[in-house]
């Protein structure tokens, strides 16, 4: 075999097998997360409350306005681009049915976890990182506390609460920023938008958005937690791991996406 | 002196560490080679040796940060290569370390750094934790820098804060990372001081790993001496001092090592990456 194919076999080798690892070590993270969620408490080592209402804060209620700020603006965007499409068709009172559908199934968890994967999902990724390196992981070891409890299981929890929370305000923030301008251009009251979204949105879209903003949650905190508890290399390691992060969350995020949309809409 | 202490516990009480033939490997590298070694209780023993000896490893296979290859080490009568999650933690409460950077929690205060490992081990009310804190701080001179976080702390004290940590649970086996690496000659010295007198109060076991000969012929009660994942020699101070081991006297007059090689191993070295 020529040496040049030899050599991309290889690295296509040493790729995969590092990809598989680092899932594993996902894996072994989430396993040990929900033992000790559901059992710490059995074994006098629970998961602490206080550090989980810390973090919820810093995921979820620090995000609202920002949250509120972009799925309010996506919201407008779908209305202007939903009315030129449709107006095409002469069909621009079904812009309704598709602001409500695609801000509840797509845009409102997609725009949500994207935010929190750039704000929490790399700070996660900075903040075990620099432990990491100061050494402040060992010192929780020895001194015997698990790591995972201790850190990962409360960030867990609070992603696994926030995201989904900041799903549902996403939600109504991009209908209303929808209605705002559909409102507008359309010459109806609001009451009647609402009226109107109430009649197309049914259970189903709402639950569709948010089962994937619950996944979703799981991947931004399991990426920042591999990269940061792998970093190698002082500050700038911890840099990397930060970066890495939040390509590898996005990126896992819109994957993961189009994965869940085709078998929920089959 | 300090050698008498050591004999009479010699008497009474089993090795507070039994290493035995040691191996860890770092991917397909070996690092330790084989290191057997006994530390009785009460004593203060360094662990020396130079960057690249395997020290670091040592240490931290101890500390059961780092799963051996093969071997085994009994801390306190237990082989804790064999110990799962719950039992080493028990074991935890017995040992204290003091990382070579302090690994201060820098989102806690100085003070609710020393209570973390009261507050997960013990059911101690808050009154009695402040106290105990106190009693640490006071006795690491830092008494009153409760509220500080460790961002604020100066090298030095960063270390004594770390060593109050360490010592909050009364262990008895403390475990030392460089103690004197990165501080001032005072400083460091004032570190010595800390640990002989830590040794004298509470009759600790101190397992110190340490570059610095100064410090290590300044504490210690026994040396073992590593050198390239080996253990060269292991005795007291003097006893090192007048070893005629060359690679020990090499380090103790900080000669670089040597490395031998022959012809053909060179030869070997040079052309191993050459592909045909």
């Amino acid at each position: 075999m020529p040496k040049a194919v030899t050599q991309i076999l290889e690295q296509v080798g040493r790729k995969t097998v590092a990809w598989v690892e680092e899932l594993g070590y996902a894996a072994a993270i989430f396993f040990e997360s929900t033992y000790w969620i559901f059992r710490g408490r059995k074994v006098t080592q629970p998961v602490r409350l206080s550090a989980i209402f810390q973090e919820a804060a810093e995921i979820g209620v620090h995000a609202i306005p920002i949250v509120s700020v972009l799925t309010f603006t996506v919201g407008i965007m779908l209305a202007i681009q939903g009315i030129a499409t449709l107006k095409t068709f002469g069909a621009e009172s079904k812009v309704i049915l598709g602001i409500a559908l695609s801000v509840t199934r797509e845009f409102s968890p997609l725009i949500v976890s994207i935010l929190v994967a750039g704000r929490s999902g790399s700070a996660i990724a900075a903040r075990i990182g620099t432990m990491v390196e100061s050494q402040e992981i060992d010192a929780l070891r020895v001194i015997g506390i698990s790591p995972i409890r201790y850190l990962a299981a409360p960030l867990l929890i609070a992603m696994l609460i926030m995201v989904p929370a900041l799903t549902i305000l996403g939600n109504f923030m991009g209908l209303l920023g929808g209605a705002v301008y559909a409102v507008s251009e359309m010459q109806i009251s609001l009451a009647t938008y609402a009226e109107r979204t109430l009649e197309v949105l049914v259970v189903d879209d709402i639950r569709q958005g948010l089962i994937k903003s619950v996944v979703f949650s799981v991947v931004i905190v399991l990426v920042g937690l591999i990269n940061g508890f792998q970093v190698k290399g002082g500050a700038e390691g911890v840099g990397r791991a930060t970066t890495r992060s939040v390509v590898m969350a996005i990126s896992l995020i819109l994957v993961t996406d189009m994965v869940f949309t085709y078998f929920m809409n089959r | 002196m300090a050698t008498a202490a050591v004999k009479e516990n010699d008497v009474v009480s089993p090795p507070a560490i039994v290493v035995e033939n040691l191996v860890t490997h770092y991917g397909e590298r070996e690092i330790l080679k084989g290191i057997s070694l006994q530390i009785q209780a009460g004593e203060i023993l360094v662990i020396m040796g130079g960057s690249g000896s395997g020290k670091s490893t040592l240490l931290r296979s101890l500390l059961g940060l780092l799963r051996p290859s093969a071997g085994s080490i009994h801390i306190l009568g237990t082989d804790i290569t064999t110990l799962d999650q719950h039992e080493f933690r028990k074991l935890r409460r017995k040992t204290g370390v003091a990382f070579q950077g302090g690994a201060l929690f820098g989102s806690m205060t100085v003070g609710e750094n020393l209570q973390l490992p009261l507050r997960e081990h013990t059911r101690l009310d808050e009154n009695t934790m402040r106290i105990m804190t106190r009693m640490k701080l006071e006795f690491v001179n830092l008494a009153g820098f409760e509220s500080l976080m460790p961002a604020e702390l100066s090298g030095g004290m960063t270390k004594r804060a770390a060593l109050a940590r360490a010592i909050i649970m009364d262990p008895k086996l403390l475990f030392f990372d460089e103690p004197s690496a990165g501080l001032d000659p005072v400083s460091a010295v004032e570190l010595d001081h800390l640990i002989l007198k830590l040794r004298k109060a509470m009759n600790t076991t101190i397992v110190v790993v340490t570059h610095e000969l100064q410090s290590a012929f300044g504490i210690a009660d026994r040396i073992a001496v590593l050198d390239n994942g080996e253990l060269l020699v292991t005795g007291t101070v003097e006893e090192i001092r007048q070893s005629n081991n060359p690679r020990v006297q090499g380090l103790l007059n900080r000669q670089p090592r040597e490395e031998t090689l022959s012809a053909a191993e060179y030869m070997d070295r040079l052309t191993s990456y050459i592909v045909d």
